[in-house]
């Protein structure tokens, strides 16, 4: 495979509200003393009339989107996935995501990939927090080309939505045609054995197990299910269906998440054998990406081992 | 407007809340009726308001942080004429658009919808940073309870006001001394809460909040301070105005019998 630079997705995310700062006016945007992290730091360089650093105090930020917004402002609040939904969760529900106010929450140093900072820094639960949220709406982009659509896309969108942004370089798996339709997953692969439904940086390694997968002649799906809500369950239940088996995969904890999304979509429309790739139950630790990446097993390996487990399921049926 | 207007209004906010209270079975009457001449002042005479145009986007916006205090602010919505005055008698009924607590989404005159403590602040200086950047100069008014200063989110909304300068920020501490479980200085004392304010950088007064004329100085200096956020910190009575529940916790959370609406509204006539 051709080797493509690799980028973060809060590159992506400073980069993209620097730009949209030249042409969305309403565009406001704020940070709890991590600019420099989360890359809000580009739009303050461009716009800092329209910066508000709120200091370490996520839930007066919330807040004050909240009122940002109930005056026709848009704002994008960031801070990193631990702060700006733990700590301030309520304060999204109740002033945000009741209220339907338009406030776009973009976390950066999501999932377990923050690295040595360690398990209190690695949000697992967040995309959890957020679906269960009515109003909200939850994209978890896969590279930094559908992270520069997203965010203009929520921009442009209407009401609460969380973005879930990562720390680590990671591969890009779209080109400059790529075209992201908020609630539309993208078929990445065709496949006949089993459909992957991954998010975030987990669908360029879900691509690399489909690679494995194929050197034993098992023909995989690769779907990225960028929105996590609203869910495409239509496309969901058609791919499984096809397939007759399903895996997910994320970056997440197995319990609220992706995995949890899809299997409450198959148990109620098309149950087929299924497996979640994910965080099982654990906190994260200390260590360099790669290392918590094998050490949780979230590596192509793991997920062709686990996708062959639920193959052989719908074999002996 | 006359202060007897505001008065005769204020009056009538307590005898609504009185019987809204008491029709809906359940609500918060002790804290309604401290808050009630502060909201009187407020939307009978110092507000910029229309309530044939709710959204007006030049209006000056008040956030009920204590939201509990929902029937005070609809009386005063109601009276002022957002919507139906009949409608009050529809208090916590499913599909309501009075809510146990106000919900923006579904009553005109609602600037924000709240109840959840300590979170209306917060939204105040998102309002009062959306308005300079604007050009607009309308006032962003906040009625908090004085238990709710126990809420961390306060003083992080307090310190974030005084830092950006937001001196259309103009809050009420309707400090009524008392919340659920008792005594405000029993359960955990905010006090002192003047230099507490102080020391965070506000412009701070302290009035009778039940004193119509200082309650209307009170926002007039405020309006002139420059530079600096402004709170107001109302002396009350919980209850007040109705002799069995002035002073009482216990009519913190608590719907009046229909005998003791009865003798609530004879006090009130």
């Amino acid at each position: 495979m051709e080797e493509k630079k690799k980028i973060a997705t809060r590159e992506a995310y400073g980069k993209t509200l620097a730009e949209l700062a030249a042409t969305d006016k309403n565009l406001v945007v704020l940070d709890a003393d991590l600019s420099k992290s989360t890359k809000t730091a580009d739009f303050a360089a461009v716009a800092p009339e329209r910066f508000f650093n709120v200091g370490i105090a996520e839930q007066n930020m919330i807040g004050v989107a909240a009122g940002l917004a109930a005056c026709g402002k848009t704002p994008f609040v960031s801070s990193f996935a631990i702060f700006a939904v733990g700590r301030a969760f309520e304060q999204i529900r109740n002033s945000v995501a009741h209220p339907q106010l338009n406030v776009k929450i973009a976390a950066t140093h999501a999932g377990i990939t923050v690295g040595e900072d360690g398990g209190t820094h690695q949000s697992i639960e967040d995309i959890s927090l957020m679906r269960t949220l009515p109003n909200m709406t939850v994209v978890v982009p896969a590279d930094a080309i559908e992270t520069e659509q997203a965010v203009k896309a929520l921009a442009a969108y209407q009401g609460p939505a969380y973005l879930r942004l990562g720390r680590l370089a990671t591969p890009q798996i779209n080109d400059e045609n790529y075209q992201f339709k908020l609630g539309e997953t993208v078929l990445l692969r065709p496949g006949r054995d089993i459909a992957i439904f991954a998010c975030g940086m987990m669908v360029a390694v879900a691509l690399e197990a489909a690679e494995l997968l194929a050197q034993e002649s098992i023909s995989a799906t690769v779907i990225n299910v960028h929105t996590i809500k609203p869910l495409d369950i239509d496309a969901v239940v058609e791919s499984a269906g096809l397939c007759g088996a399903a895996i997910s995969v994320e970056e997440h904890s197995i319990y609220g998440g992706l995995g949890s999304a899809i299997a409450e979509a198959l148990a109620e429309n098309c149950s087929v054998p299924f497996a979640r790739v994910g965080i099982d139950d654990k906190f994260g630790q200390s260590g360099s990406p790669d290392a918590l990446l094998r050490a949780y097993g979230l590596t192509p390996t793991v997920i062709a081992t686990r996708a062959k487990a639920v193959i052989a399921r719908k074999n002996a049926k | 407007m006359s202060l007897d207007v505001v008065a005769e209004n204020a009056k009538e906010m307590r005898r609504k809340i009185i019987s809204m209270v008491t029709q809906a079975g359940s609500g918060h009457p002790g804290g309604s009726l401290s808050a009630a001449d502060i909201l009187a002042e407020l939307y009978f005479d110092a507000m910029r308001i229309d309530p044939s145009n709710p959204k007006w986007e030049d209006r000056d916006r008040l956030i009920l942080s204590k939201g509990h205090a929902a029937p005070a602010l609809y009386a005063a919505l109601a009276l002022k004429g957002f919507f139906p005055v009949e409608e009050l008698d529809n208090l916590r009924k499913l599909g309501s658009r009075l809510q146990g607590h106000p919900d923006m989404k579904k009553l005109p005159g609602v600037d924000m919808s709240s109840g959840s403590l300590g979170q209306g602040l917060s939204a105040a200086n998102g309002m009062a940073l959306a308005g300079r950047l604007d050009n607009k100069d309308y006032y962003v008014y906040v009625i908090m309870g004085d238990g709710e200063n126990q809420e961390g989110q306060v003083w992080e909304a307090a310190m974030f006001a005084a830092h950006y300068r937001l001196d259309h920020v103009i809050a009420f501490v309707d400090h009524n001394r008392l919340q659920i479980d008792g005594l405000i200085t029993d359960v955990m004392s905010p006090e002192p809460l003047e230099e507490k304010w102080q020391s965070f950088g506000w412009h701070v007064q302290k009035i009778d909040g039940h004193n119509l004329e200082q309650i209307a100085a009170a926002i007039a200096a405020a309006k002139q301070v420059k530079e600096r956020p402004s709170v107001i910190i109302a002396d009350t009575i919980k209850g007040k105005g109705v002799s069995f529940m002035e002073n009482q916790a216990s009519w913190h959370g608590s719907a009046p019998k229909q005998q003791q609406a009865e003798q609530a509204l004879s006090e009130l006539a």
